[in-house]
């Protein structure tokens, strides 16, 4: 069997939407970041689910950079162009993520310069906008920049507001706050889980139904214009882009099987909910984070396969990006290929590590008991 | 596309900033981990708990410092992308693939394991927590080996080619990047720099204790710890330096001379070991270049070329061009560097007209002159001249406190061993104000690194000025002085937060 640089190009593109997928559902610790005072009504409460998102949180932050990481290295035009273009729109989500990071250890050190309440809100923001600002991000791939690409492959951002102007366009910021509903569900389930103080978990469910139900009409109409507005799509031979009505619509019908398993995804994920607030399960996280893995991975990967167009240009459509005229060489991906394979290794170990720690459920008394807490 | 002087001048000086900032914290991580490591085998071994307490002390100081770390890491990765568009295109086909595999093999390993090392005590066996630590260690250093790889292609590229369809260069040769001289010889030489300087924190701390007359037998076990893998770590960092001395030597002949501020090439070069720069020297005057020096005769040659004899090319050389030492001129480079672009774009061109025995023919005349692609974006030969005293100032500055350090490690060992330490004041104030030699150290190392192979983002392929994203200047301005107010704002938290832990100590911890 013969690999071609296409099948390399698919193979990065499916990677970087199941890296993308993971980071989303890695999301229900910025989500938990936003409950805090929804959930934890004294200190000792909000400490217990802060200590409990505190082994999980630099997950989220690696697989972010990792996301980073294997768009530059697969697809560097795409880095080029989004980052150094939509400067504003990165910027704003690199300082919501900056500052999550010294804020889990510095917020109970004595002599922390701010005080404990500042360095909660630094979490509030990167649970809330961090979030929000990604899932706008992730939205223009849909929606598509004001970007142009000149021969030598040098790109130019059009607008001023250098990507602050994606949200003006409803469907950028429905995404966004899909996002952030999305997060406060898994974190909830997440807590309901993992936590084990009877007063924090009868608050759960309630937050759950909340963002549930304004997680729910945002995913309908983002799925909806997803499937029936104009799309992008480029001939594979002559590379030129024209548009196609309903073009997800008609990538879902000519791929059916693509179509099965992001409806399982989303059934998985409703199903998760429905067990946790009818059923009382606890172990509905582990079904609405497969559901979310799967459903993101799809909402992703349908942008790299059958022509699609990953990231359009809304001044010049010639200008798009695809997986094939942004992608590294054929030696580079053939290379980290090979590297990939370690990526099942380190979901291994990962998994491995995580039910060690989680094997007991946390407790207030353990917390107070461990010097090294957060 | 050329870029207004302005703009590239805020997006380096945004790079610059968020690197010193972000370097202030990696080195004490790589060290440190490997500290703690030490510490908590001797604890498995012995089962002395005395151990286990000294080990989660400096867990505890790891923390603050780790996490910051993280803070101001993030951001150099991305900003390849949003200030170096252009730089990620042109070489992201390279420079791509060692960021992906840091994160792959190292960071996933550090951030994985770094919480069973804080949270995990009651959790795993001692084996397993042991193990945990170590891998923290590992894979803060093995992140390290990915990074500085990159940043060794960028000084010294290798292992591509330059592909005119795309117009940028690919990876042809992943072994060549991975085994090359200079990247290994960065390698080597920052991460061991990382041990010294934790080395020096420790001892530092530890002199506090002492000074005070607190903590004693904790501060002495730490010591002891501290000084020996100093002193080992030391020293290799001086023949790890001396290798990349010399990689600078054979790829980076601007550079060297930047740095030892030798604007006339010779045989037999001296170093100048302490020297004052004459501030109105020029390229190519006649003025000598130092108000006032102290040399060490043959002493350049032999560290960069490993013969004392060797010639050493001066500033004046590599811009004029020696025909006795077969140095071409920059402005001969700069003619063959235009003709090449030209020729790029003729093909270019000859192409998208289906033009095709043209477009072969320009091809052919690119190919002739592709080696000084870069040289064909420079406007003044002088351009190719980095800043001599910024380079000469933070070289000699990182030189002169390097050989500081190791004869410190000596005197705290020796006094250690015969049980003499906490009764040499002198010595424990020395350890002490030393800690912030070891910062301003690494600082002066990245600067020399970074500042001495201006104007180059990759060397002789791609200067500064063609690498920056199209942003406008404004814009950078803005996130460099959000930066700024950022990242002081969480130093000084930071500062003042270890300064807390360390007045608490390791007893009440």
């Amino acid at each position: 069997m013969n690999i071609t640089l296409l099948d390399l190009q698919t193979y990065w593109w499916l990677l970087v939407s199941v890296i993308g997928a993971l980071f989303v559902f890695m999301t229900f610790v910025q989500g938990g970041q936003t409950l805090l005072y929804t959930l934890g009504r004294t200190e000792d409460e909000r400490d217990l689910l802060i200590n409990s998102l505190g082994r999980k949180w630099e997950l989220t932050f690696t697989t972010l950079v990792m996301f980073g990481g294997a768009l530059f290295a697969a697809f560097p035009l795409f880095y080029a162009v989004s980052f150094g273009g939509a400067y504003f729109v990165w910027m704003a989500i690199l300082f919501c993520f900056i500052i999550q990071a010294v804020a889990y250890e510095y917020r109970k050190k004595p002599d922390n310069l701010y005080g404990e309440k500042f360095y909660e809100r630094l979490l509030y923001i990167n649970g809330s906008l961090g979030i929000f600002l990604i899932g706008v991000a992730l939205a223009t791939l849909f929606s598509g920049g004001n970007f142009i690409v000149n021969s030598m492959h040098y790109s130019m951002w059009t607008k001023p507001t250098y990507g602050l102007e994606a949200l003006a366009n409803p469907f950028n910021v429905a995404f966004g706050l899909m996002l952030v509903f999305l997060s406060r569900v898994q974190a909830a389930l997440y807590f309901f889980n993992s936590v084990n103080e009877a007063s924090i978990i009868k608050r759960v469910k309630n937050v759950v139904k909340i963002n549930f139900l304004l997680f729910l009409p945002l995913f309908l109409y983002v799925v909806a214009v997803i499937l029936f507005s104009d799309g992008l799509i480029y001939d594979p031979v002559t590379k030129v882009v024209s548009v196609e009505s309903m073009k997800f619509l008609h990538l879902f019908l000519d791929l059916p099987f693509l179509l099965v398993l992001f409806l399982i995804g989303v059934l998985t994920l409703l199903y998760g909910v429905y067990k946790a607030l009818f059923k009382n399960s606890q172990k509905a996280i582990f079904l609405t984070s497969f559901g979310t893995v799967l459903t993101v991975t799809i909402v992703l990967f349908i942008l790299g396969v059958h022509n699609s167009v990953f990231y359009p240009s809304l001044v010049d459509i010639q200008s798009s990006l695809t997986i094939q005229n942004s992608s590294g060489s054929f030696y580079t991906l053939s290379v980290m290929s090979v590297v990939s394979l370690l990526v099942p290794v380190v979901l291994a170990y990962v998994f491995v590590v995580w039910r060690a720690m989680d094997a007991k459920k946390i407790t207030i008394d353990e917390i107070k008991s461990d010097p090294h807490h957060y | 596309m050329e870029h207004s002087d302005l703009l590239v001048d805020w997006s380096r000086a945004q790079f610059a900033l968020t690197a010193l900032y972000h370097w202030l914290f990696v080195p004490l991580t790589l060290g440190l981990t490997f500290i703690i490591a030490i510490m908590e085998t001797i604890y498995v071994k012995t089962g002395d708990e005395k151990w286990k307490t000294i080990t989660k002390y400096w867990m505890g100081l790891l923390a603050i410092n780790f996490a910051i770390g993280l803070a101001t890491g993030i951001i150099m990765e991305f900003e390849f992308g949003t200030n170096w568009s252009n730089y990620s295109w042109i070489v992201g086909d390279i420079f791509g693939a060692p960021l992906a595999i840091e994160g792959l093999m190292a960071f996933f390993m550090e951030s994985t394991f770094f919480a069973v090392m804080f949270f995990g005590w009651d959790k795993v066996s001692k084996k397993m927590h042991l193990t945990s630590t170590w891998l923290v260690a590992i894979g803060s250093n093995l992140s390290a080996l990915w990074i500085l790889l990159a940043n060794g292609w960028m000084q010294h590229p290798v292992g591509m080619h330059f592909n005119p369809d795309t117009a940028r260069n690919e990876m042809q040769d992943f072994s060549a990047i991975f085994f090359n001289p200079t990247g290994v010889s960065k390698f080597l030489h920052t991460i061991s720099s990382g041990y010294v300087l934790a080395s020096l924190f420790v001892i530092g701390i530890s002199a506090w204790y002492l000074l005070k007359k607190r903590e004693i037998q904790f501060a002495r076990r730490s010591i002891l710890v501290a000084a020996s893998f100093g002193l080992i770590t030391s020293l290799f960092m001086l023949t790890t330096g001396d290798e990349a001395a010399h990689q600078v030597a054979l790829t980076q002949p601007m550079k060297l001379a930047a740095m030892e501020g030798l604007y006339k090439g010779e045989e037999r070069a001296g170093i100048v070991a302490i020297g004052l720069l004459d501030t109105s020297k020029e390229i190519g005057d006649t003025l000598e270049p130092f108000v006032f020096s102290f040399e060490i005769p043959s002493a350049l040659s032999f560290l960069g070329y490993h013969n004392f004899n060797a010639f050493v090319p001066g500033i004046d050389d590599l811009v004029y061009g020696n025909k006795k030492h077969n140095i071409m001129s920059v402005s001969e480079k700069m003619t063959q560097g235009k003709i090449a672009l030209h020729a790029l774009k003729l093909y270019k061109e000859y192409k998208k007209q289906n033009n095709m025995p043209q477009a072969a023919e320009a091809l052919k005349l690119f190919e002739a002159h592709e080696k000084y692609m870069g040289y064909g974006y420079l406007k003044n030969a002088k351009d190719a001249v980095p800043s001599v005293a910024l380079s000469f100032y933070s070289f000699h500055t990182m030189v002169g406190l390097g050989t500081w350090f190791i004869l410190l490690f000596i005197l705290v060992l020796y006094f250690t061993m015969i049980n003499e330490m906490h009764n040499k004041k002198w010595l424990l104030y020395l350890s002490l104000f030393t800690i912030p030699l070891g910062y301003v150290a690494q600082e002066c190392g990245w600067i020399t690194a970074e500042a001495g192979r201006q104007p180059w983002a990759i060397q002789d392929l791609l200067p500064v000025g063609m690498a920056t994203s199209n942003v406008a200047t404004t814009s950078v301005m803005i996130t460099f002085w959000l930066f700024a107010i950022l990242f002081t704002g969480l130093l000084i938290a930071e500062v003042k937060i270890m300064l807390k832990q360390i007045k608490i100590g390791p007893e009440e911890h």
